[in-house]
């Protein structure tokens, strides 16, 4: 009994607090955002990672030449207090913020940018995002060995100034530069800590990071939380209403919904799906539901038989109830996609239409010459709830309205990854989030033979518009170009998109001024915590 | 055998040109042939070097796994004792009183606890205590006071409960063999005969499961490490085989081989000394 009684003694002094003020509470009256960040970053060097959790924190740390903007889309200055752009739209020409300074004290120099950008092309680096910055002139050419010579690169720094001299007009080259790949480095700092090309520089360690953002690193522990705090250096500090971060890796999302409930953190990045329902009718207040910058799509290898035929791929996306599928299967608000890029509110609008129509589907179905003999169709993605899902009401549909027996294949993301690339798969599920709010961040993907396509389709016609469209510095003359290359892509089908992705997260009502926008990106030096 | 496994650690959804992946294959020594790879891993691993992880640039194995390993080791050494004393109380009531209500009911909920997993049991705790009542933190360990109590006794349930019953069993088998009788004789008094003379000999089936029990907390600790947001090595060693981070799979793997092995030595040093004739054996039975 004594026992008991000390078990319970010793609880009811563990517990929380006697007046239940949680974690959130406690650290908004501090001014310290608590955001649960997926999974662990693997670093936090722009020039080499490559995911979502890493670019929300690199947000707090680094800052590019512009800042994007919340709540239109665009760029607002970052290093740059501004930039001249020369009416071809072949030059940019950009002014340093005098104030702009790396947390060392050093100021944020043109040549740095220089340095930076010559850095990630390096091949020997291995930077898997270099690609961002091919629409520099020559750019690509270093990247891949053609040239060797940094200074035949398009960017060249005098002053305060840094110039950037692009292969063709790209009125999203300012987009793009909102892009961590396209952020600086401290020249300096990564020289000391293993060079400009070492993949194992210790340049990111906390007691070396030396960064130039609206934070500074604080603390980083592995698998536990990545703490920033005020950055009193940086330029816009004056406005910056948040005191500090701190970046939790939770890779569960039922642990993520536990602790968001307990009162644990601020942003609960994703929500799990069963749940979503009883958000919207419980707690509407912190359920956060918009539109994102990204297409599910089923990817077809157009070189294998009979998805080698057009009216046999037709048949299939025809057969698709993607109204329903949303309806009775993904409940999130997600729109159904008619064209491989999603609505855009910078204004391309595709007029592409996929029907459902499943009396047509049949009919091309009959007259593509299909052998109903054939062995079954492989319908493959990576082990995700989700997925099985969306694919097990897909393979519903085509066995009821064509009588096609779909297979069932699931394997791990390596696994996946690995058949998709070597085009060993007959129909996988895919997804592509888009990079810029721009159209080319998708259309690019299905040009021949680049990396992404992966499909084996190609066509002469689609690649030339996107090659014409690239020459063009007008966003209405060019966006009636990509509108003729989905054409072509809806038409001939060798992805058929499904749904435009819906962001889901849970946001407490303490964070003030968040945007909801398509790239679901939100600078935190324009948020407050009340 | 993992580099038997489809997909590699640079595979992803963005792909990488093959230049790309010929550079970084290069910087990691994958573009050279298996049995270099493994002998020059095994040089460096006799020398603690455990190579650099794939999956984290700039960090090594070695210095991955410590940062972790602390943090599991306590996990699984609060488990333990947790296990030990719940497991052995009630093995050792329900030994006295055999057929009874409390012989019953401590076995009754043992078997429950058998049952259950960590993986469901964590998470009904966590809603408990941490959501309905909010007594206990959800997540985290050593962050928050009383945040290491709901772990702890998530990893330990499942071997309190069989410490329980294999209490139970030795205890039962002790206390009807003749030297408890002659104590009985003696006039000692009853709490003397359970805990000195019959306790020692009735623990010897835990003290040989201790080992193996460890050992299992470690590795198994991954789903409670994942459950409560605790920055352990178990969580590594999982998502080390989904990104082909190889040399974190090895590093892991020869760590938790070398204590697992450890551990079960440990124990039956224990057990020879505990017990007088695994030790007069010599080992020869």
């Amino acid at each position: 009994m004594r026992i008991i009684i000390l078990i319970v003694f010793f609880l009811y002094n563990c517990s929380v607090d006697d007046n239940k003020i949680s974690k959130v509470d406690e650290y908004s009256k501090k001014g310290i955002l608590l955001l649960g960040n997926g999974t662990e970053p693997s670093g936090i060097d722009p020039h080499i990672v490559t995911g979502v959790p890493e670019h929300k924190i690199l947000l707090a740390l680094l800052e590019g030449l512009v800042i994007f903007n919340p709540q239109d889309n665009g760029v607002l200055p970052g290093v740059a207090s501004n930039w001249e752009i020369s009416e071809d739209g072949l030059e940019y020409t950009f002014t340093f913020n005098k104030n702009a300074r790396w947390t060392n004290g050093d100021n944020v120099l043109p040549s740095d940018f220089e340095y930076s950008w010559k850095r990630i092309l390096s091949s020997e680096l291995g930077a898997q995002y270099a690609d961002m910055l091919y629409v520099i002139k020559n750019a690509e050419n270093y990247h891949k060995g053609k040239i060797n010579n940094f200074s035949e690169v398009g960017v060249s720094s005098t002053g305060n100034k840094l110039k950037v001299v692009l292969e063709n007009p790209t009125p999203y080259f300012l987009n793009i530069l909102t892009h961590y790949a396209t952020w600086p480095v401290h020249p300096d700092t990564v020289e000391k800590h293993g060079g400009m090309l070492s993949r194992s520089n210790q340049w990111t360690k906390k007691e070396n990071f030396v960064g130039n953002g609206p934070f500074v690193l604080e603390s980083w522990e592995i698998n536990k939380s990545l703490k920033v705090k005020r950055n009193e250096l940086y330029w816009g500090n004056s406005k910056n209403k948040i005191n500090g971060i701190e970046f939790i890796p939770i890779d569960n999302e039922l642990t993520q919904d536990r602790l968001f409930r307990s009162g644990g953190i601020h942003l609960a990045n994703t929500v799990p799906t069963e749940k979503i329902k009883g958000y919207r009718e419980n707690r509407p207040d912190v359920l956060f539901e918009h539109n994102y910058f990204g297409t599910y799509y089923y990817r077809i290898n157009t070189t294998k038989y009979p998805l080698n035929n057009i009216s046999f791929r037709k048949a299939l996306s025809l057969s698709i109830d993607r109204e329903l599928l949303i309806k009775s299967i993904l409940k999130g608000n997600q729109i159904a996609s008619y064209s491989f890029t999603p609505p855009n509110p910078q204004g391309y609008d595709p007029k592409t239409q996929l029907e459902f129509n499943p009396k047509k589907a049949k009919l091309l179905l009959d007259n593509s010459g299909y052998d109903t003999e054939s062995p079954p169709i492989e319908l493959l993605y990576n082990t995700s709830e989700g997925h099985q899902k969306i694919a097990q009401a897909i393979q519903e549909m085509w066995k009821k309205y064509l009588g096609l027996n779909i297979v069932l294949t699931n394997v791990d993301w390596k696994v996946y990854l690995s058949r998709e690339t070597q085009g060993e798969y007959d129909i996988s599920r895919a997804g592509w989030i888009g990079d810029y709010p721009d159209p080319f961040t998708f259309l690019d993907m299905m040009v021949t033979d680049r990396g992404n396509n992966k499909t084996g389709w190609s066509s002469k016609e689609y690649d030339k518009f996107l090659k014409l469209a690239s020459a063009k510095i007008n966003n209405d003359s060019r966006y009636k170009l990509y509108e003729q290359a989905e054409k072509i892509l809806i038409e001939e089908l060798p992805i058929i998109p499904i749904y435009t992705y819906t962001r889901t997260y849970l946001l407490s009502q303490k964070v003030k001024n968040w945007q909801k926008n398509i790239l679901d990106t939100n600078p935190y030096q324009f948020l407050s915590l009340e | 055998m993992i580099h038997a496994a489809p997909g590699g650690p640079f595979d992803a959804e963005r792909v990488a040109s093959p230049e790309i992946l010929d550079k970084l294959n290069e910087a990691y020594d994958l573009d050279k042939p298996l049995y270099v790879q493994i002998t020059k891993y095994l040089v460096s691993a006799a020398q603690g070097d455990f190579g650099p992880s794939f999956k984290y640039p700039g960090r090594s194995v070695a210095e991955l796994i410590m940062s972790g390993l602390p943090t599991t080791i306590e996990l699984a050494f609060y488990s333990i004792l947790f296990a030990i004393f719940l497991g052995v109380s009630s093995g050792l009531l329900a030994s006295l009183y055999p057929g009874k209500l409390l012989d019953v009911i401590p076995m009754s909920i043992s078997l429950l606890g058998i049952c259950i997993p960590s993986i469901i049991l964590g998470p009904v705790l966590v809603l408990i205590f941490g959501i309905w009542y909010e007594i206990l933190p959800v997540y985290g360990w050593g962050d928050n006071p009383g945040d290491k109590i709901l772990p702890t006794i998530t990893l330990g349930t499942a071997y309190a409960a069989i410490f329980a019953r294999l209490t139970r069993g030795g205890m039962l088998e002790v206390l009807g063999q003749d030297f408890i009788r002659t104590a009985r004789a003696k006039g000692l008094t009853e709490i003397r005969i359970v805990l000195v003379h019959a306790l020692r000999a009735g623990i010897l089936p835990v003290i040989s499961f201790l080992g193996p029990a460890i050992a299992g907390l470690l590795a198994g600790s991954f789903v409670v490490e994942t459950i409560f947001q605790i920055n352990g090595v178990g969580r590594f060693y999982i998502q080390a085989a989904f990104n082909r981070d190889y040399t974190m799979i090895l590093g892991t793997s020869i760590l938790f081989t070398f204590m697992t092995l450890t551990f079960v030595l440990l124990s039956d040093i224990l057990a020879s000394f505990l017990n007088p004739t695994l030790r007069d054996s010599g080992g020869l039975e």
